[in-house]
């Protein structure tokens, strides 16, 4: 039987507060990575390993996290991300909650959506994958 | 001159994990600086010390091609001092490596007995950083650290990888 939701949200909180340094109660589903816990790019690839020894996961490059989104120019025009960019945020990140950033998809704001929700989208999905 | 943090390798197992030594002498001058008429080893210099080790295992694994470097220090426990006379002991494992860096897992012993943990995260400077003006030459891999590469390989030269 798969974790409950609550399950996998106690075990990601577990990892981001060993992987940042932050206290449990700083890890809410609505907290983001960077803005509210502070994580830096070094600590991804720390968050992405964690992850993978607590839930016994494999996690793509790229899955989880933009790898190379940002870097291609059929996704990026100046300071805002293409529709072709959303349209491919849409469909390689379902984790990710875009209501509100569609409407302004500013490449400053992009981090904000990844939150510790995000995280526990991704490893559910990722678990019901498996089975 | 690099400080070098440990004193030769006992097991080097490429790729997996490996052992060094560390033996703690009234000699050094840094073992007189953390505390008055008390000398210890300051923890920060046995997580060096784990970091030469682990780091040595990381750059090995790619033939010594990439610039390794310490990128983070996931976690670091101990629960003991090392004193003048002790030996420690820095056993590191590879818990992943890639293209942009890896994972290592440490536990370190004084005179065999279980001390601390260190778990660190190396990066591939060259791999990861790529903007970076940095130098065309190994700058990690130098002076004494090569030394005691090359006194690691004479030592374990007809070691064969794990097969597991």
């Amino acid at each position: 039987m798969p974790p409950t939701n609550e399950e996998v949200f106690e075990k990601v909180r577990e990892v981001l507060t060993d992987a940042l340094g932050v206290d449990e109660e700083e890890v809410l589903p609505e907290a983001t990575l960077q803005g509210d816990l502070g994580a830096e790019s070094i600590d991804f690839l720390d968050i992405v390993f964690r992850l993978e020894k607590a839930f016994n996961i494999k996690i793509p490059k790229g899955e989880l996290l933009p790898e190379d989104l940002m870097n291609n120019p059929d996704y990026v025009d100046g300071d805002r991300m293409t529709t072709a960019g959303l349209a491919k945020l849409k469909e390689a990140m379902p984790h990710l909650d875009l209501s509100g950033f569609e409407d302004n998809p500013a490449v400053a704001k992009l981090w904000d959506l990844f939150t510790v929700r995000a995280i526990v989208n991704y490893v559910e999905g990722k678990l019901a994958a498996v089975g | 001159m690099r400080w070098m943090w440990i004193d030769a390798f006992i097991e080097f197992v490429p790729g997996e994990r490996c052992t060094a030594v560390k033996n703690v002498t009234m000699a050094e001058g840094h073992v007189h600086d953390r505390f008055p008429t008390y000398p210890v080893l300051p923890p920060g210099l046995m997580i060096e010390g784990m970091a030469q080790t682990a780091g040595i295992l990381v750059g090995e694994s790619r033939n010594f091609s990439e610039n390794v470097i310490l990128a983070k220090v996931r976690n670091a426990e101990f629960d003991d001092y090392a004193f003048p006379g002790d030996q420690l002991r820095y056993e590191a494992r590879m818990d992943s490596i890639d293209d942009h860096g890896a994972m290592t897992s440490g536990l370190v012993f004084k005179n065999g007995e279980h001390i601390g943990r260190v778990d660190l995260m190396f990066s591939h400077v060259n791999q990861a950083i790529k903007q970076l003006d940095l130098p065309d030459h190994n700058f990690v891999f130098t002076d004494n650290l090569l030394k005691l590469v090359a006194d690691m390989k004479h030592r374990f030269s007809t070691q064969e990888p794990s097969s597991e």
